[in-house]
């Protein structure tokens, strides 16, 4: 503990705002039931009610208590996506650091099939496979995660090829090694760095990316509290003047750059490079 | 030589070095003084502080580096307290750097004429044509073959020693008073690395160019300067004329780099008529259609040095691919104890890896950064011999003091923790803790210092006389293999043009291209160059 709270004192302030703030979006994700004044789908009062002492931040196009889905869609948004994400870096880490270390025949197949995948506009093909399977937030979780899953495999195919020729590698290989162990001994440790800085970005592309969703109608569904479909359910506001329908895309911009703060940080701190 | 005129003077020079928020001292009060049309040689191990005093002398310091203290004063003008401007107008045009890698050097974008000129033009010295034409005499004098149209090629259509050549040229392109050389042929085989001497010294004599002369080889110095300097943790050890300081030596440090070398392995008896261990028999290899290795057959007996040597590209390397079973060959075969290798590693079984094993040029890259060294090691022992444990434990400690390191202190390091000898130490370890019976050693020593590549010399002859090991020991350098062959093979484009044991290799008569690799390595001698040039004065 006391490791981690040096760490934290060492971070720059850019750092430490997005570990704070990260921190408080868990916080509220985690105990949305405790914090939201009122029910999820609860519908309180009339339909876009301004800002007022029941309704902190007015109610929605239904009449359903703003604050609360925000709180709500925390849990939503960010839960989905960080299921996604990892998801994504399993699948295409584990890929992409074989390809990297077998090479030839598998890698061919593997990059070949990965080109096809990101040779179609990501947003179109997710539109595609959606509609075709319908939307539910285990498909949601499982199109995204494939589609991102070719980037990861890309990032860490090249960053493996990198360490897969140096000496050590080869010398374990000699040893008689198996592929597991070279992968998880040998190349894995080495490889983390970047893959966690990826973590991070890739979190934010997916979490915009299902916001995008949600936006199109194709995302999390009605009436499950959603930061995406928040904006485009209450997007009328905006003509008069309400900023309110802003405060859902404000809160993924948060997150957003909360979360690069924190991997520039890591990353600066793990490849040595100076300011 | 001292009545001269003083072209450049440091006084009391100190340089800080930034490590991470704190600035340590690297270099501690340098006096240095040049006088026009002199060489002086800078020597020392890596970390003396050699480079930095001669980027210093052009009024430089590298990134995280800064002057921290005392004067240099170049031709009257004081660099310490001289605006970017003017010290930008003396750089190129009058101090002129050439660094050790050329190909890094070089922008590969550009033809050398172009960046050759590019210094005159942007110094207002001369025009486009001129410089051109000075060009081709200045390779002329280099000797850089068809010096009318070599300009015209890029960087990468040249080779190696012709584009350091090239890069002296560029420095000499504003006729400057003192250039840097910072090891500009420790990159280059020997064969190579003694034409570019000679050219260097011609033309430097010629335009009575004063230069710093910086590397690690006290045997290649003594053919370039005039006065050496010593020098060691950035502190001044030695100064002297090059023939006085060469023949009695002040301190006990400069003995130590003038003894380097004087390591020799015992000679040994006749190989014994036994089985060898390996031995490869008539083997060709080739990486796609290029044929790296044609009709290759030596035989590595136990306990016995065999050095393989060769310039880079002769197939040394090679060699131990197809030994090891990374590149299986096309023809021929790889026999172990009498019995034939599986050509492909992959198919050979736990106990025939564990017979082989190898340790490698760059200790850095062979050694995985996120490993400690009880796993680095641990891990052959529990791999082949399945320790775990206590006796695991004790293995690991055992290995350790074996490679002469204690194990309380290194037992739980990483890699980056050490220095570049004690790295290398770690990968015998490794080899070690597989107990085999042959080691391939490519290049072991090259990375290291001199004094440090001595000891790890001394640490494996200490292991083969121990353990029995056979080595094959993958060389450049004829000192490492007078030190520790007893057996020597020659190679040249893949294939093996003489071989035999290292006394009768070491007498005459050699083969025309032992005899050239054997000239070519430097010797104390200051005047080895000029006799071999008086030799040999069709020289290409």
């Amino acid at each position: 503990m006391t490791a981690v709270l040096r760490l934290f004192g060492e971070a720059p302030w850019s750092a430490r705002l997005g570990i704070v703030l990260i921190t408080l979006y868990v916080v509220v994700a985690v105990f949305a039931p405790l914090l939201a004044p009122y029910g999820e789908r609860a519908i309180v009062g009339y339909e876009y009610e301004p800002w007022s002492e029941a309704h902190l931040l007015g109610t929605d196009n239904l009449g359903r208590d703003m604050l609360s889905r925000l709180i709500y869609g925390a849990r939503n948004t960010v839960g989905i996506a960080f299921a996604t994400t990892v998801l994504a870096f399993l699948l295409g880490g584990a890929m992409g650091l074989v390809a990297a270390t077998l090479g030839g025949w598998t890698d061919q197949a593997l990059s070949r099939l990965v080109d096809v995948l990101m040779a179609i506009p990501q947003l179109i093909f997710a539109l595609l496979i959606l509609t075709i399977v319908g939307t539910s937030v285990v498909s949601l979780i499982l199109v995204i995660a494939v589609l991102d899953s070719t980037r990861v495999y890309r990032l860490s195919r090249a960053v493996a090829m990198n360490i897969v020729v140096m000496d050590f590698v080869e010398a374990a290989k000699l040893r008689g090694e198996g592929l597991w162990w070279i992968i998880r001994y040998e190349i894995l440790p080495n490889a983390m760095p970047p893959l966690v800085a990826e973590f991070g970005l890739r979190f934010c592309y997916v979490f915009l990316f299902i916001s995008a969703l949600s936006f199109l109608g194709l995302g999390i569904q009605p009436p499950t509290a959603d930061w995406g479909s928040m904006v485009r359910e209450n997007a009328t506001l905006i003509s008069f003047g309400d900023i309110t329908p802003l405060l859902p895309a404000a809160c993924i911009a948060v997150l957003t750059i909360a979360v690069n703060f924190v991997v520039d940080w890591f990353l600066m701190k793990t490849s040595g490079l100076k300011e | 030589m001292s009545e001269r005129p003083v072209l450049l003077e440091m006084k009391g020079l100190r340089i800080e070095a930034r490590v991470g928020e704190t600035w340590s001292e690297i270099v501690h009060g340098i006096d240095l003084t040049l006088h026009k049309g002199e060489v002086m040689g800078l020597i020392g191990e890596s970390g003396a502080g050699k480079s930095t005093i001669g980027l210093a002398a052009m009024g430089f310091a590298r990134d995280g580096c800064r002057l921290s203290g005392g004067e240099i004063s170049f031709a009257g003008i004081d660099l310490m307290r001289a605006s970017e401007r003017e010290k930008r107008r003396l750089r190129g045009a009058r101090i002129a750097y050439v660094a050790q890698s050329a190909a890094a050097a070089f922008n590969p974008a550009h033809r050398l004429i172009d960046q050759f000129c590019e210094a005159p033009l942007e110094h207002g010295l001369a025009g486009r044509r001129e410089t051109e034409a000075y060009a081709e005499e200045l390779f002329t004098r280099l000797r850089l073959p068809e010096p009318d149209t070599i300009g015209f090629r890029y960087p990468h259509q040249v080779s190696g020693g012709q584009l350091q050549r090239a890069m002296t040229a560029m420095a000499m392109s504003c006729r400057p008073d003192l250039i840097v050389f910072d090891e500009p042929t420790t990159a280059l085989d020997v064969t190579t690395q003694i034409e570019v001497l000679a050219a260097i010294r011609d033309v430097v004599e010629q335009f009575d160019t004063a230069a710093l002369y910086i590397t690690h080889d006290l045997a290649v110095v003594a053919q370039m300067a005039d006065t050496i300097m010593v020098l060691r943790h950035g502190d001044m050890v030695e100064l002297g004329e090059t023939r006085q300081l060469l023949a009695q030596p002040k301190e006990g440090y400069t003995r130590d780099l003038l003894q380097v070398r004087s390591f020799r392995k015992p000679t040994m008896a006749e190989a014994s008529r036994e089985t060898p261990l390996v031995e490869l028999q008539g083997v060709s290899a080739a990486y796609g259609p290029v044929k790296v290795l044609d009709k290759v057959s030596f035989a590595l007996h136990r306990q016995r040095t065999v050095a393989v040597v060769g310039e880079s590209g002769s197939g040394k390397s090679t060699a131990a691919r197809v030994i090891t079973g990374l590149l299986p060959p096309t023809e021929g075969r790889v026999m172990a104890k009498g019995e034939p290798l599986p050509p492909d590693y992959r198919k050979r079984t736990k106990d025939q890896l564990r017979q082989i094993q190898m340790i490698y040029q760059m200790p850095d890259t062979a050694l995985n950064p996120r490993q400690s060294i009880r796993q680095v090691i641990g891990r052959p022992a529990a791999f082949y011999l399945g320790l775990s444990g206590k006796r695991l434990e004790e293995r690991i400690r055992e290995l350790i003091r074996l490679i002469e390191l204690d194990p309380d202190d290194y037992v739980d390091r990483l890699p980056t923790e050490l220095s570049g000898g004690q790295k290398q130490r770690i990968c015998i370890a490794r080899a070690l803790a597989a107990e085999p019976e042959l080691i391939i050693c490519d290049e072991v020593t090259s990375a290291l210092d001199q004094l440090v590549a001595e000891e790890i010399l001394e640490l494996l002859q200490r292991l083969q006389d121990e353990l029995g090991l056979a080595y094959m020991f993958i060389t450049h350098d004829i000192g490492t293999v007078r030190a520790i062959a007893d057996e020597v093979v020659v190679m040249l484009q893949g294939q093996v043009v003489e071989q035999g044991p290292k006394n009768t290799m070491f007498t005459p008569p050699h083969h025309a291209y032992t005899e050239k690799l054997l000239a070519s390595v430097p010797e104390m001698d200051p005047d080895w160059l000029t006799n071999l040039l008086a030799e040999r004065p069709k020289m290409v």
